[in-house]
C-alpha cells in the first residue's frame, strides 16, 4: 500500500498535464451539475418544506427516495434519452460533458431538495410570521426564513457535491470515459485499476479525496464564516 | 364610534379543525389608545393577534384598518400595522440588524436608520448592545431588543403579544416601565395581549378580558377590578392578591391563619375545601384590594373582627379615580383606595400605615399541593 502511494505520487508529478485535465473536467462537470441541482432542488425543497398541499407526504417520500437513486440507473435513463434513437438523440449530446452534467444534476437535485426541505422546516414558522408582522412582504419574509436556514441549505449543497463528485456509474455510461474528452477522476480510477496500474488509481483516489476536502472546506467557510466572526464579538461574560 | 377606530375586529371567529379558537370577538382600538387583551393561556390570544395582523384570515367576521379589510390592504398600507409576536424570534445577525429590519423594509436611509436604532435601543435600556450577536443575549435582553425592533417603527398600530412573558418579577416591572414609556411616546395605538392582569392594568387605558374565545368583559381597569363580570375575571383580577400563611386553628365559622411575623388573621374557609382544615396546613388567603382599608398607624381598635397589619407604603399607582397602594410589612398587601382617601392620609412611599381587612373579606384556600384529591 505504501509503495502504491509512493508510486502514485510519482505518477502525479510526472503526468501532471493529463491529470490536471482530468481533475479540471471533474470539477467543471460536478460543479455545474451541483449548480443545476441547486437551481432545481432548492425551490422544490422550499416548496415542499413550507407549502401545504395535497400529496405533500408523497412528494417528501419521493425526494427521499432520490437519495437512493443508483447513479448507474440514472446514467442508463439519460443514456436512453440522449442516444441516437432516443427522444433527444438529435442533439448529439451523448458522450459529451454536457450529458455528464445532466446526469449528475439529476443525481444532485434530490439531495439538495431533501436537505433543504429539512433545513427550512427546522426554522420555526414564527420567524416568517414575525417578519410579516414587521412589514415584510411574503417574498421578503420567505427570504428571511431562508436566511435563517442557510446553514442547512449550505449542507445541502455540500451533500449534493459530495454525491456527484464521487459517483462513477452515471458519468461512465453517458460520458464513455473518452480520453481528453469525458474522462473524469472516478472513471479514470476505474480504468487504471482495470489496466492493473494500481499506483495511478491510488494517486487519482488521493487527488479526488483532497479536492473533495478542499471544496468542502471552502463551502464550510462560506456557510459558517460570518456567523462565527459575529459570535466572537460577545464581550467577556 | 366606528369612525375613530384605527383597528377594528368585528365578530371575528376562527377555528382549527373542529376546535373553535375564537367564537365571536369584537374589538376596537382608537387612535393613540392603549388597550390590553387579558386572558388565560389557551384563550385564543395569540390567534387573535395573528388575525389582527392579517397573518391568518378569520372564518367569520372581519378585521379592518381604518375601515379597510386587512385582506384589501396594499403592502404599503400594511406597514402601518406592526406586531411583536409571542416568543419574539430574533433573526440571525446583530442586535442592530434586527432593530433595523423594519426600517430597511420602509426604505429609511442608512444614517437615519442608525440614529433611530440607537434611540430605540436606548429607550429600552439596551443602548450599546447594537453590535452584539442576538444569540449572545439573555432572555430579558432579547425581549427588550424585540420591543425596540417593533417600537422603532413608530407605527400607527402596534400589537404586542406577551412582551414580558417569562421574566422574573423585578425584570418584568422594569421592562414594563420602559415599555410604557416607549409605547406612550410614539402616540400610536397599542394593543397589549397578556395573561398577566398586573401588566394589563398597569399599562392599558382599557382592558378586554378574553375568555373561552370571546370577550367576557371590557372596560377601564378600575371598573373591571371593582366589578368583575364573572367568577373567572374575579379570580384573574385577584390573582396577585393572595398571601400565604399557615393554619393555626378553626374558630366557629372562621379559620385563624398565621401570616408571618407573628401576625394572625381570621378568614372565611373556602367551601370547596372545608372538609379537613387541620392546624399546620399551608393556606392561601385571598382578598380584594378594595377591601383593604388604610388608617393612620396605630389607629383605634375596630369593633368588628378585622385583620390588622402594620405596613409601609412602597409604591402608589393612580388607576382612574383610584389609587393602587402597594404595602410592605409582615404581610405584603395591595390596597385600592380613593384618591380622596389617599390625600386625607397624606400617603406617600415610605409612610407607615395600618392596613385593615374585615375577616369576612378574607377567604382561605388550601394550598393546592395539599388539597385532598
Amino acid at each position: 500500500m505504501l509503495e502504491a502511494l509512493g508510486r502514485g505520487l510519482a505518477y502525479l508529478l510526472s503526468g501532471s498535464a493529463d491529470v490536471l485535465e482530468i481533475v479540471l473536467l471533474s470539477l467543471r462537470v460536478s460543479g455545474t451539475a451541483v449548480a443545476l441541482g441547486v437551481l432545481l432542488g432548492l425551490p422544490v425543497g422550499v416548496a415542499v418544506g413550507l407549502g401545504r398541499f395535497r400529496g405533500r407526504r408523497i412528494a417528501i417520500a419521493a425526494i427521499h427516495t432520490g437519495f437512493a437513486l443508483p447513479p448507474v440507473v440514472v446514467g442508463l435513463f439519460i443514456y436512453i434519452v440522449l442516444s441516437r434513437s432516443g427522444p433527444l438523440g438529435g442533439l448529439g449530446l451523448l458522450f459529451t460533458p454536457t450529458a455528464m452534467i445532466i446526469a449528475q444534476a439529476v443525481l444532485a437535485a434530490p439531495y439538495v431538495a431533501g436537505i433543504t426541505l429539512a433545513a427550512v422546516q427546522s426554522v420555526p414558522e414564527s420567524v416568517r410570521l414575525q417578519a410579516r408582522a414587521l412589514g415584510a412582504s411574503r417574498m421578503r419574509a420567505l427570504a428571511t426564513h431562508l436566511r435563517e436556514a442557510r446553514l442547512g441549505i449550505g449542507a445541502a449543497v455540500v451533500a449534493g457535491f459530495g454525491a456527484v463528485i464521487s459517483e462513477v456509474g452515471a458519468v461512465m455510461l453517458v460520458g464513455g470515459n473518452v480520453q481528453g474528452e469525458t474522462r473524469v477522476m472516478t472513471t479514470a480510477i476505474v480504468l487504471e485499476t482495470r489496466r492493473g496500474d494500481i499506483a495511478a488509481a491510488v494517486a487519482l483516489g488521493i487527488v479526488l479525496l483532497s479536492i473533495a476536502f478542499a471544496v468542502n472546506i471552502a463551502l464550510t467557510r462560506l456557510q459558517q464564516g460570518p456567523a462565527s466572526v459575529a459570535r466572537s464579538s460577545r464581550p467577556g461574560a | 364610534m366606528t369612525a375613530s377606530a384605527v383597528l377594528e375586529a368585528e365578530r371575528v371567529a376562527f377555528r382549527i379543525g373542529d376546535r373553535t379558537i375564537l367564537a365571536d370577538v369584537s374589538l376596537r382600538l382608537g387612535a393613540g389608545e392603549v388597550v390590553a387583551v387579558l386572558g388565560p393561556n389557551g384563550a385564543g390570544k395569540s390567534t387573535l393577534v395573528r388575525l389582527l395582523l392579517g397573518l391568518e384570515r378569520p372564518h367569520a367576521g372581519a378585521v379592518r384598518l381604518r375601515g379597510t379589510p386587512l385582506s384589501d390592504l396594499s403592502e404599503r398600507e400594511r406597514l402601518d400595522l406592526v406586531g411583536l409576536l409571542q416568543g419574539s424570534p430574533m433573526f440571525a445577525g446583530s442586535v442592530a440588524d434586527n432593530v433595523a429590519y423594519g426600517l430597511r423594509l420602509r426604505g429609511v436611509a442608512p444614517a437615519e436608520r442608525a440614529r433611530r436604532v440607537e434611540a430605540a435601543l436606548d429607550r429600552m435600556g439596551v443602548a450599546g448592545l447594537g453590535g452584539r450577536d442576538v444569540r449572545s443575549l439573555s432572555g430579558g435582553e432579547t425581549q427588550r431588543v424585540a420591543i425596540a425592533r417593533a417600537t422603532v417603527l413608530d407605527p400607527d398600530v402596534l400589537l404586542l403579544d406577551e412582551p414580558a412573558a417569562g421574566l422574573d418579577v423585578a425584570s418584568r416591572r422594569r421592562l414594563l416601565a420602559d415599555l410604557e414609556a416607549a409605547v406612550r411616546r410614539g402616540g400610536g395605538a397599542t394593543l397589549l395581549v397578556t395573561h398577566d392582569p398586573q401588566e394589563a392594568f398597569a399599562l392599558a387605558d382599557r382592558v378586554c378580558v378574553l375568555e373561552g374565545g370571546a370577550v367576557s368583559q371590557e372596560g377601564a381597569p378600575a371598573d373591571i377590578v371593582a366589578e368583575p363580570a364573572s367568577a373567572f375575571i374575579a379570580e384573574l383580577t385577584g390573582a396577585e392578591l393572595v398571601v400565604d400563611g399557615v393554619l393555626v386553628a378553626r374558630r366557629e365559622r372562621l379559620v385563624e391563619v398565621e401570616m408571618g411575623g407573628g401576625v394572625r388573621w381570621l378568614a372565611v374557609p373556602a367551601a370547596h375545601s372545608a372538609a379537613d382544615w387541620t392546624p399546620g396546613r399551608r393556606v392561601h388567603v385571598a382578598y380584594r384590594p378594595e377591601d383593604v382599608a388604610l388608617t393612620q398607624s396605630g389607629g383605634g381598635a375596630p369593633s368588628t373582627p378585622r385583620n390588622r397589619a402594620q405596613a409601609t407604603v412602597s409604591s402608589m399607582a393612580p388607576l382612574g379615580g383610584l389609587v393602587r397602594v402597594r404595602l410592605e410589612g409582615p404581610v405584603p398587601l395591595v390596597a385600592l383606595i380613593t384618591r380622596e382617601g389617599a390625600t386625607e392620609l397624606d400617603l406617600a412611599p415610605g409612610r407607615q400605615v395600618s392596613a385593615l381587612l374585615k375577616a369576612v373579606a378574607a377567604r382561605a384556600y388550601m394550598a393546592p399541593a395539599e388539597r385532598p384529591s
